[in-house]
């Protein structure tokens, strides 16, 4: 039983990894620009598809690195023309107009690539587990943990020492004073918006790796990627990453007792920490 | 939440907004789906194009598509030629599909209703056919209670219960891997009655259920549940999973290297999930319900042939069949009765073998009196990768046939109380 | 000015909504898409009580309208087979539950009570997912259906006519619209009007805002439940599909597009949505993507909803 739960732990955190990823790049753009993204689900899955795309010309790795980057732009290109009427009004609006845009991308991906499911296949030397003791222990997953934690790692490194990063930062404390200090907001904005989508690709490069590549792959991810922002405290990035930690393996725990509730969890632990402590794990006070 | 608000030119949004409204008007596409005529037969189809089913319904929609054009060349239905009305029910929306159903029923009048592909949707429409007492084929939805405990004489199913499908693979599996299983099973209602037939065939042969794992539709994650399987060493590890979780976990298994330690089997799996999977992750002992390869069967390489102009070059999958099999049927119990109404067309289904151009498989399967229940033929065998200089979408091997018949429950055991109108 | 408009708006609304089973057919529709209609008006609007009077979100209001169907469809199939008996526990347990939850959520605002809405919805979610024995699980509640209603002298058929159940419907609708008006007309609705606008200036007049917050969101959810009944009854089946999140999400979308600022903005959303999602994807596969566009444009053109175009352009 130990055992068991052991395996579910350290696998629960490679998963809370990938949700953390997701919910890095959401909160990324709360932050900043108070925009709910609800196409962020959308995002993932137009990296997933750009990569199966480019699969057959650069390979997995070629696609791996390219395709992040492709759908950045995508993302940069839809906050031009989109996203940037939102600033200032009801996040409400937001909400109604990405609901809409993931719309567009749910049934554009299906027009495009067809809604049957595409075979995507990774290098058979990580669709292995690392020895026959630790068999949940696959290739794939610690690559992925790897990744997260580069990726990771180089945010928070662009967000301490860039002059972007800078910016972002002081931008999502006082939009209005940076503005005043002369700097682009709106370039500011929408480089921002474009770091989030950056993130929201790479999850969905890696997410082909493991399941299925349809136009809905990105619906179920959506819900876990704003509890690990609420668990982990609105506005602290640290926070998402350690809520996006903490409900994967809530949620690997609980499917060793009760496999059904693996997804109920994650709402109550989400109940919980708004009734007991609303501003999170690592949340300020009053900060929404 | 406040709202502040940067006022724009009204000029400049007047004219967008005119543009905007200009664009949403024309709704003369390329895929207009249907066009209302008078005086033709219509057959109302509401089944999934959008959601998670998307894929199985194109399928279904392009078989049924097939069936309409052939019949019409041919003459149509009692004379009159025949008109497809398309509905999205989308893939899990009751109150939508039934207010589709509905709408062909009520608006459109339509002679024959065809759906659904989720067993719940279903279920939901026959009760309502049944309520307007209309004539209802169930193609692709497997839930035993369509033709068990909630049949009605109006409804008629295409696809087998899932209770033939366990049926027909649990011996198999029983004498080629052994008795104890653990089951991993998408929680909802075509899960657990493949799960409660499994159970039902290994009670019945002294074996043991070592664990059953339950896991919502829509599962990305099977990790947890694969590390709990492997634990418990069974002989079997039996995957009842709806289609896009059996392709997650498909993968996951792989990438646990469980392919190699355990047995995968399980019940129903379809070509659109095999062509999902990349090579590594074809494995496995499944049921398929129809599948194209069938050397020897009269007239199912025209069947491909004609469905590979329709989809773009791809091979007819079981639901292609099922709903071409549908819409023939509604053709043949109309000829047959030679009347439109539902009751004479119930009645003329009794028992109605499907010809072989229909039937597309060996053993005539006919329509069982009692329960409404076609009685296919079922085809087992493993998934593989597609062989080396055949077709790319040859990713299952047949082993064996089972008649639908044989593997079926009798119909005093389906729970099926048919109450026929006085 | 202004008043006349609104009243003539008021009439022109209850004139189509009152002959609608005869022009809705005519247009080439059909009467059970404006029963739909009508349903999710009542639950946008009883969201609207809260979001666009009060100023409070709530994201996770399906799980009243769950709780009012399941209470209907459990009663009437297992314990009585009666309509009223059916709507009044469902609306009983709904309102019930909603008012036991509000203490435990009142202190928080803004998103975090939205979020926390939608982790008490998907507890009910997960609840009538698990107890297949008492909810049918995924598969729902089905196999009963909506009783006729036998009023002593005569009966109404409504299961079996679909006239008779959108004026059944109607009434409901017209009965719990009133009293929505009269409560936004008086001094409680003021008080929840001004608590929207500048909740600190309202506490500082002594207004005791939790309390009135708390009240409003009992009379949101209980009018939520009622439509949550209304749902049942029009399809005969109710599944966990109606507790979900995403449920409570097509309600704030009703709100947003038709107007959070006006009383019948809700309904005009509902008749936009469903309407449009209706026609469309009848004709084409890919209605999905003309819906999203649909909504983008609206969120980018029209600043306050459907209807705020129409107020703006009157006033002025």
């Amino acid at each position: 039983m130990s055992q068991l739960l052991l395996f579910n732990i350290v696998n629960g955190l490679i998963i809370g990894a990938f949700y953390a990823l997701m919910a890095l790049g959401l909160s990324l753009i709360l932050n900043l620009s108070g925009v709910i993204n609800f196409a962020h689900g959308g995002f993932l899955a137009i990296g997933g598809y750009l990569a199966y795309t480019l699969f057959p010309y650069l390979g997995f790795w070629g696609a791996l690195i390219a395709s992040p980057f492709l759908v950045a732009l995508i993302g940069i290109l839809i906050e031009f023309v989109l996203i940037r009427w939102l600033y200032g009004r009801d996040p409400l609006y937001s909400l109604l107009l990405t609901f809409g845009l993931a719309f567009m991308i749910e049934d554009g991906t299906r027009f495009i690539w067809g809604a049957q499911s595409l075979p995507y296949q990774i290098p058979s030397w990580l669709a292995a587990p690392l020895s026959t003791e630790l068999f949940f222990l696959t290739g794939y997953r610690v690559f992925m943990m790897i990744l997260v934690a580069a990726v990771v790692l180089g945010l928070f490194l662009i967000l301490s020492y860039t002059r972007l990063g800078l910016r972002i930062r002081a931008g999502t404390l006082d939009l209005e004073t940076v503005s005043v200090l002369g700097v682009n907001v709106r370039v500011l904005r929408n480089l921002n918006f474009g770091l989030g989508i950056f993130l929201a690709g790479l999850a969905g490069v890696l997410a082909v790796g493991m399941l299925g590549l349809e136009p809905t792959v990105g619906d179920n991810l959506i819900m876990p990627s704003f509890i690990a922002i609420i668990v982990g405290g609105l506005g602290s990035l640290p926070g998402t990453l350690v809520g996006g930690l903490l409900i994967g393996v809530a949620s690997g725990i609980t499917s060793v007792f009760l496999p059904s509730a693996s997804e109920a969890v994650m709402y109550v632990m989400m109940a919980v920490v708004l009734i007991a402590r609303p501003r999170g794990i690592l949340g300020e006070e009053g900060r929404f | 939440m406040k709202s502040s608000q940067i006022s724009r030119g009204i000029g400049r949004r007047t004219l967008l907004r005119t543009g905007a409204v200009a664009g949403l008007l024309p709704l003369a596409r390329p895929f207009v789906l249907s066009a209302r005529a008078a005086d033709t037969i219509k057959i109302g189809l509401d089944n999934p194009l959008t959601g998670t089913f998307a894929a199985l319904g194109k399928n279904e929609l392009i078989g049924a598509q097939l069936a309409v054009d052939q019949i019409n060349a041919k003459g149509g239905i009692l004379g009159r030629q025949v008109e497809l009305l398309v509905e999205d029910s989308t893939s899990g929306d009751t109150a939508t599909a039934v207010q589709k159903a509905l709408k062909l029923i009520e608006r459109d009048n339509v002679n024959f209703l065809i759906g659904n592909i989720n067993s719940a949707l279903a279920q939901a429409m026959a009760n309502t056919s049944f309520e307007k007492g209309v004539f209802h084929i169930v193609p692709g939805g497997h839930t035993d209670s369509v033709t068990g405990k909630q049949c009605h004489w109006n409804v008629f199913r295409v696809c087998n219960t899932t209770r033939m499908e366990t049926n027909s693979v649990s011996k198999l599996l029983l004498d080629k891997y052994g008795k104890k299983w653990y089951f991993i099973t998408t929680d909802y209602a075509f899960g657990h009655s493949l799960q409660d037939g499994f159970e039902a065939s290994l009670a019945a042969a002294g074996g043991t259920k070592l664990g059953a794992d339950f896991t919502p539709l829509g599962t990305s994650e099977f990790s947890p549940n694969l590390i709990k399987a492997q634990s418990t060493n069974p002989d079997a590890l039996i995957l009842l999973l709806a289609g896009d979780d059996m392709i997650n976990c498909l993968k996951q298994t792989v990438q646990f290297g469980l392919d190699k330690k355990l047995h995968i089997a399980g019940a129903q799996q379809e070509l659109e999930v095999n062509k999902g999977l990349p090579p590594n992750a074809l494995f496995g002992d499944w049921v398929f319900e129809w599948y194209w390869k069938q050397p020897g069967v009269p007239h199912v390489e025209e069947f491909v042939a004609d469905i590979r102009k329709k989809s773009g070059g791809s091979v007819p999958t079981a639901r292609t069949w099922f709903g071409y099999a549908a819409i023939w049927t509604c053709q043949l119990a109309a000829e047959k009765a030679k009347s439109l109404k539902p009751i004479d067309l119930a009645k003329a289904m009794q028992g109605l073998v499907l010809p072989p151009e229909v039937a597309l498989m060996p053993n005539n399967p006919y329509y069982r009196i009692g329960d409404n229940q076609l009685m296919p033929t079922l085809f087992i065998g493993h998934s593989q990768p597609a062989p080396a200089g055949g077709d790319p979408e040859d990713l299952f091997a047949v082993t064996q046939l089972v008649k639908g018949d044989e593997a079926a429950l009798p119909v005093d055991q389906t729970g099926c109380k048919m109450e026929w109108p006085s | 000015m202004p008043k006349l408009d609104k009243r003539a708006g008021d009439v022109l609304i209850w004139i189509l909504l009152i002959a609608l089973p005869f022009w809705l057919p005519f247009v080439g529709s059909y009467i059970e898409l404006g029963t739909h209609v009508v349903v999710y008006a009542l639950a946008a609007m009883a969201l609207n009580f809260l979001l666009g009077y009060t100023g409070v979100l709530s994201f996770g209001h399906a799980a009243y309208f769950g709780l009012g169907a399941y209470g209907t469809a459990m009663t009437i199939k297992y314990l009585y087979p009666s309509t009223p008996l059916g709507m009044l526990v469902g609306i009983a347990v709904s309102t019930g539950a909603a008012a036991l939850i509000g203490p435990m959520i009142i202190r928080l605002r803004g998103v975090y009570f939205a979020m926390c809405t939608i982790a008490f919805g998907q507890v009910f979610y997960f609840i009538a997912f698990q107890w297949r024995s008492a909810t049918g699980g995924d598969d729902g509640v089905s196999a009963w259906h909506r009783m006729p209603l036998h009023l002593g002298f005569t009966s109404i058929d409504i299961l079996g006519s679909s006239r008779a159940f959108y004026y059944f419907v109607l009434a409901v609708f017209a009965v719990c619209a009133a009293a929505m008006a009269f409560l936004l007309r008086s001094p409680f609705g003021r008080t929840l009007l001004a608590i929207r606008e500048n909740e600190r200036r309202a506490r500082f007049l002594g207004i005791p805002v939790d309390r009135h917050i708390w009240v409003s969101w009992v009379v949101s959810c209980f009018f939520v439940s009622v439509a949550g009944t209304l749902f049942a009854l029009m399809n005969n089946f109710v599944d966990p599909r109606a507790l979900r999140w995403d449920q409570s999400g097509n309600f704030v979308i009703m709100a947003v597009l038709g107007g959070m600022r006006s009383f019948w903005g809700p309904l005009i959303g509902a008749a936009i949505f469903l309407v449009l999602q209706d026609y469309l994807s009848s004709h084409t596969e890919n209605w999905m993507s003309f819906i999203g566009l649909f909504f983008v444009l609206v969120v980018l053109f029209f600043p306050r909803g459907v209807l705020g175009l129409v107020r703006r352009r009157t006033s002025s």
